[in-house]
This record gives structure tokens, sequence and C-alpha cells, in this order.
């Protein structure tokens, strides 16, 4: 029998995780991340001459639950043409049995890692209104993202924001029958339903009982397990925190504490009882961007002298130039030329 | 009772039924209870007699006895029937059975010389002296439990390897598939850098895209092999399951 070497056994170990690309047109370049659910892979496109991402299942079928949520998160990201949502390109099973889908490979950095090297707070916050966009994008079609968080977003090499990881997705489209009476934020994220066998599967898939998502961003609700309870308001919920996370940039070497309107925001946003946040991503996201513009926010009741700072920042140089012409009038009254 | 190196190879003799090893150690047909100890022999004895050499300091031939002592106590003391697969895995039971055993031969040394009517096992101990001495391991640089337990386990994958790469080459001599052997061989098995694919194709007299497709076919081809082997040993496909997850990583 054959001696291996330490060397060789990793070789091999690696060898026997590789995916078998035989029979595809994509050739492997090399191993990226592995995640809950399957491990991406970055591999040539041999007929498009372009790189791109496989996300794979780490094992060939050991129970349905997986090849099936791989095959609904490829699903949900088909129905999710957005500039700020990963596009899929493809998705099937390889020759070893394992499902995967294959995706734009975005060369860039995670959210957590390149917020710190973006020192202007108006910068970050500008870069999470994106985030929002294509979450606000998701949930118009029936998408709730459901795991929400710095290393789920990828900021591209040219500055593009993109939400990654949609394998937590849930279609919200049995919300309909259960709130027919017209509830608020539900009507707008239900608008657009999916097919309805995509129901089923998403149902049955992260049904009711299954606490999925990531402590610290999760909902209250969602850690609840009570998935039938969620709507776009858990995603909102997540988005408040990862806010926090990018406005207070922990990375940064010295921490300022949050404008207190802001703070607010985000405080509304992450709001233990789901009633009381942001009643969809559009409403947070024009708070936010009444913030940036200096205007008042809703989460935010302002004190008299607060309003006259906000005021006075806001129109700070048009204050200063009637000011100093106001000076210079008086100093010609007061002092007027022989 | 045969070499387990051969009669175990290309999980032959095992029947592809699914019946674990244990079961069939633990059962009551001979013939079945025979090769499940091949089959347990073959995965583990290599595993057993490095970690009796390096933990306990043992020369070759003490090892040797002991490794032999072992196997032929887990047999005639039906060790296994006390293995419970949802509280353990086979192979941290083996490793604390075999710790055991070694504590007790060394409390009562010379209590019993086996030998005589005692079975023997036929195992290749220089092939394994020869391993053992060519990875050189310096015990001192091994102090913990835990590193004695991570040994256990690499020897355990290094020698399920083994065995996989043995039937991958069987079954590649079956197929008429050398080429895709020898490549396999040189950038799986061998300790130098990756070689590109063109130049193995050159070597090979063959085009870029047979070699990614012969490769894909070994690789695939031991990947079920090395499967095949741990499935024989695992008790509960849930075991399987995380076994071949910690062999070939991820979740």
């Amino acid at each position: 029998m054959r001696f291996l070497s330490d060397k060789s056994l990793e070789k091999l170990r690696s060898a026997g995780s590789a995916p078998d690309l035989s029979g595809t047109r994509y050739e492997l370049v090399r191993f990226v991340a592995r995640g809950g659910m399957g491990s991406v892979y970055v591999a040539t496109d041999r007929l498009l001459r372009r790189r791109v991402a496989l996300k794979i299942l780490e094992h060939e079928n050991p129970n349905d639950d997986l090849s099936a949520r791989l095959l609904h998160e490829s699903r949900v990201l088909a129905q999710l043409e957005h500039p700020g949502i990963v596009p899929i390109h493809d998705a099937g099973t390889l020759a070893d049995g394992r499902a995967f889908y294959v995706m734009k490979f975005v060369e860039g950095s995670r959210l957590d890692q390149f917020i710190a090297g973006v020192a202007s707070l108006p910068d970050r916050l500008r870069l999470f209104l994106r985030v929002c966009d294509a979450v606000s994008f998701a949930h118009s079609r029936g998408v709730l993202h459901r795991d929400l968080k710095p290393a789920n977003i990828m900021v591209g090499a040219f500055g593009e924001v993109l939400v990654m990881d949609w394998g937590l997705a849930k279609l919200l489209s049995e919300l309909v029958s259960l709130r027919a009476s017209g509830a608020d934020s539900e009507t707008l994220i239900t608008d657009k339903l999916p097919a309805s066998s995509e129901i089923t599967e998403s149902t049955a898939i992260t049904g009711e009982g299954l606490i999925l998502g990531t402590p610290g961003y999760m909902s209250p609700e969602q850690a609840r397990g009570d998935s039938s309870t969620l709507d776009a308001r858990s995603d909102i919920f997540s988005l408040g925190k990862l806010l926090q996370f990018i406005a207070e940039n922990p990375s940064a070497v010295s921490h300022t504490s949050l404008p207190r309107p802001l703070r607010a925001i985000c405080e509304r946003a992450f709001a233990e009882n789901s009633a009381d946040r942001y009643s969809s991503v559009a409403d947070f996201a024009s708070d936010l961007v009444r913030f940036l513009d200096g205007q008042q926010v809703s989460a935010y009741r302002e004190n008299l002298f607060e309003r006259t700072y906000r005021f006075y920042q806001r129109y700070q140089a048009a204050i200063l130039l009637i000011t100093a012409y106001l000076v210079m009038r008086a100093l010609f009254i007061l002092f007027p030329r022989h | 009772m045969a070499p387990p190196e051969k009669s175990a190879a290309a999980g032959g003799n095992f029947p592809q039924t699914r019946i674990s090893v244990v079961a069939a150690i633990r059962g009551g047909d001979p013939t079945e209870r025979s090769r499940a100890l091949d089959v347990l022999c073959g995965a583990y004895w290599k595993p057993v007699y490095k970690y009796i050499r390096l933990k306990f300091s043992k020369s070759p031939e003490e090892a040797q006895d002991l490794t032999q002592g072992f196997f032929v106590e887990l047999l005639e003391r039906n060790l296994l029937s006390r293995f419970a697969a949802e509280k353990s895995r086979l192979r941290t039971y083996v490793r604390l059975c075999a710790d055991s055993f070694v504590l007790n031969e060394i409390k009562f040394a010379g209590r019993q010389k086996r030998g005589g009517e005692v079975v023997h096992l036929a195992l290749d101990f220089s092939s394994a002296e020869g391993e053992f001495a060519a990875q050189a391991i310096n015990p001192a640089s091994i102090p913990s439990p835990v590193h004695f337990e991570d040994f256990f386990e690499k020897e355990w994958i290094r020698s399920l390897f083994s065995s996989a790469v043995t039937d991958l080459k069987e079954l590649c001599v079956a197929r008429d598939k050398p080429t895709a052997f020898s490549l396999f061989e040189a950038y799986d098995l061998s300790d130098e850098g990756d070689r590109s694919y063109a130049q193995m194709a050159a070597e090979n007299g063959i085009s870029a895209s047979d070699v990614t497709n012969q490769l894909a076919w070994a690789r695939r081809e031991f990947r079920r092999l090395a499967q095949e082997r741990l499935r024989a040993i695992c008790e509960t496909d849930e075991e399987y399951h995380h076994e071949s997850r910690s062999l070939f990583g991820g979740g």
C-alpha cells in the first residue's frame, strides 16, 4: 500500500471535496469560502471566457432539503434582476450529484472589510442607501432576505454594492391569504407574486418552527422561529442593525457618537416590536435621505435649540452671507462717509 | 485470517449491502464476522500501531505485540458490543479501547504472553514502521492528549485514503484507464508543486480537456471509493455523513 505524505493527504482531501465539473462548461480556478449550506468557488466559463462564481453543495444530496434550498435560492435570485443583487447565470446538478448554481464573480470586498476604509459618515450612509435599494426591490418582488449582515454585502472594485447570499430568502406570498384584509406593509411586498409552485417550496423549506438567520442581525420574531409572522419589517430590523454597524464604523481609529437623529433612525428600524419599525424600506431610506439633506427626520422629535442648530447647519452659507451683508450695512449706517 | 490490506481491498470482501462492521461483528454469522473484522483491522491497525508507538513510546516489537493483542481482545471480548454510535464515533471508541488495553497491559505486564493457540493477524508491520520512521515524529512535539487524538485521526485518514488509492489503482487497471491513474498520481499524490494541465497533457500526448475529464473521473472515483470504505466502518448513516464531512470538509 502506498504511503501518503501529509501534503498528499491535504491534496486528496481537497481533490475529494473539489466539485466535479466534468460535463459542464466551467473550469475550476480556486476555492473561495465555505458557508452554512455550500462552498463558493471561482471558475472559468470556457464558452463565454469569463470568471464566474459557483455555489455548490458540500455533499451529493445528503438530504433533499439542502438541494431544494439551493435550488430555491437560485430561483429566488433569478427573479431578482437588479444592479444591487448578484445576478445568477446557470443552475443544475454536477456529475458527482451535487447541486450548484453559477453567479457573477464579484471582485471586491465584504462590507465589513470595505467600510473600515470609508471615513466620511455621509459616504457610508450613501453606501447603505444602495443596500436599501436592493432590499426594497426584493420586497417589491415578494422576497425577504432574512440574513442581512455585513458579511453578505459585497462592494465591487468599481464601487458597486451587491447583496449576496439569498439562501435564507423567503417568499411572502402566503401572507396574502393570511392578511387578505389588507394590512399595511404586506400590501407593498406582495404586489408581485411568484408562481404558485415556488410558494409551496419556500414554505416547506423555510417553514414555521425553523430558526434561520444570524444572531445580532436577526429580528426577534425571526429568532422565535415564527416565520408566518415575518414581513418586510423583519428585514428592516436587520437593516437597522446594519446601519448602526456602518454608521458607527467599528474599525475607525476614533469613535464619535452618532448624531441623535441618526441614532433614532437606527433605533426605530430595529425596534423590538415590529409595529414600531418603519413600515417599508422605502420609508426607512427616505428618513435617512432627509437626515443626509439636513432635514428633520420622522424618527426624532427635535427641541427648539436642535431645530435652530440644524437650520443653521443646513443654510450655513446663506446665513453667514446675509449676516455679513447686514453687518456691512450696519457699519455703513453707523460710520457714514463724510 | 487473511491480511486485511488484501482482503479488504476495493471494499471487495465486505458485502455491498448496508451492514455495518459493528453490526456484523456483533452478529452470529462467523463468515460475516470474520469479514467485518478484516475491514475493521484494515482501517484501524496502522493508526493503532503508530498511536501506540508514539503515545506510549513503545519499541516496534512491543507495539506490534500490543497491536496484535488489541485486535484479538477486540474480537474475543466482543468490545464492539458496547459501542454506542449515538455517544461517540467509532474511531474515538477504538482509540479509547486501545488506550485502556495498553494501560492494562502495562499494569499487568507479563500477565499473558500471546502466541501459540491465540489468533494471529497477518499485518505488515514493517511497512507501518517504515512509514512511522519516515514521518520522523517527535513525541515531545505532541505533548497534550488533544494532539494525540489529532494524530490518531490523521493516521486513520491516511490509512483510509491509502486503501482508497489502492482501490482506485485496481479500478483503473480493471477499466483499462492507466492514464487516468497516472494523471491522478502526478497531480494529487505528488509532493511536488502543482503542474499545469497543459504540461501534463503534453507529457501524456492528450488534450488539456482530456486531462480535465480524466482527472475529474479519477477524483470522483477516489471520493466514491473512500466513501465506500468509510460507509463500511460507520454504524449509522448519521455517523457516515458526519465522518464524510470531516474527511472532505464543509458542512
